[in-house]
């Protein structure tokens, strides 16, 4: 899984994080690769958990998701969601190196963010297949 | 593989500690810890079990400084050591690039040790990677244990059964004293450097 990504690609990647998560209210967006390494993250300000560590972990899950529904027969499970009391983190798969993470309160609805991670995923790999 | 972010000049890179189970790889990441707790911004992560096993892994993200202008952020993890948990194991290693094996010095662990470095060579190879290719250290933890009359593999054993072929630096080491944690931990780092300083412009 080597790849490198330049200046221009992280430039573009970033405007659709801030554009598409952190201005319709989404509290932190990570993009990750399945090694844990952080590609871009943005937030609004008032994150104070490491993201790194958030990182780390959140490949790792998604590692165990992935093994576990290859191990039922699945490709993988579509919907990879926790629900909190007051925050609630979204993951989605991005091509077949890079994963999504999103930190979002209860004013963005599931829907919304389902649709806009969607969207967003079909920038992605636009700009990700330019390399 | 590392991820080198041109934009912000930042490397971030992943070490992991390998071997067999109880042989101290978590207590070396404690030891670091505690030792460099100012420069680490954050908690030591760990993933356990009831009994304080390590489950899926331990994590600690350790910014080293810089280097020809990016800084870099080592990322530092441990696996689950005990046989059973393979695929979690398999999943640690995952972008992998650099090793430590903690082997355990002890006597009654001579063959435990050389399974798991076998079982590294065959996870490595589930992901196109080459335990002789990548950079490795090894670290034969323990050494303390001698001293109180616990019977211990002398360095030449461990070198026969484990370092014979890969021919790698080697530290004799005491997690729980912090004997060569640091300088195991110094030579992983630089070996993982010169590796990638290649693709550093």
């Amino acid at each position: 899984m080597e790849y490198t990504l330049d200046q221009k690609q992280l430039d573009e990647i970033e405007a659709i994080l801030q554009s598409d998560f952190i201005e319709m209210g989404v509290h932190c967006v990570l993009m990750i690769d399945m090694a844990g390494n952080i590609i871009s993250s943005l937030d609004n300000g008032e994150v104070s958990f490491d993201i790194y560590s958030l990182a780390a972990l959140a490949a790792g899950n998604f590692g165990a998701v992935s093994a576990m529904a290859n191990m039922v027969g699945e490709n993988e499970f579509s919907l990879l969601f926790h629900k909190g009391q007051d925050e609630n983190l979204h993951f989605s798969r991005v091509t077949g190196e890079f994963l999504l993470i999103t930190i979002f309160g209860k004013e963005t609805s599931l829907g919304f963010l389902r649709l806009k991670v969607a969207e967003a995923i079909k920038k992605f790999e636009t700009i990700l297949q330019s390399s | 593989m590392a991820f080198i972010n041109l934009k912000k000049k930042e490397v971030q890179a992943k070490i992991v500690y390998y071997g067999p189970g109880r042989g101290g790889k978590t207590t070396n990441l404690e030891f670091i810890y505690k030792k460099y707790k100012s420069r680490i911004p954050t908690d030591m992560v760990a993933i356990k079990t009831h009994g304080d096993r390590t489950l899926f892994f331990d994590f600690l993200p350790f910014d080293i400084g810089t280097i020809k202008g990016y800084s870099v952020r080592m990322q530092l993890y441990t696996v689950p050591g005990q046989v059973k948990y393979n695929a979690t194991r398999k999943l640690v290693l995952r972008g992998v690039d650099g090793i430590v094996f903690v082997a355990d010095s002890m006597q009654l662990r001579r063959e435990k040790n050389v399974l798991s470095l076998k079982n590294a060579r065959e996870n490595l190879a589930a992901y196109k990677k080459d335990l002789t290719k990548i950079p490795l250290v090894m670290q034969y933890n323990k050494r303390d244990l001698g001293e109180q009359g616990i019977p211990l593999l002398s360095v030449e054993t461990l070198q026969q059964d484990l370092n014979a072929d890969l021919n790698v630096p080697f530290f004799e080491a005491s997690a729980l004293e912090g004997k060569n944690v640091v300088e195991t931990l110094k030579k992983i780092i630089s070996l993982t450097m010169a590796s990638l300083s290649k693709d550093l412009t």
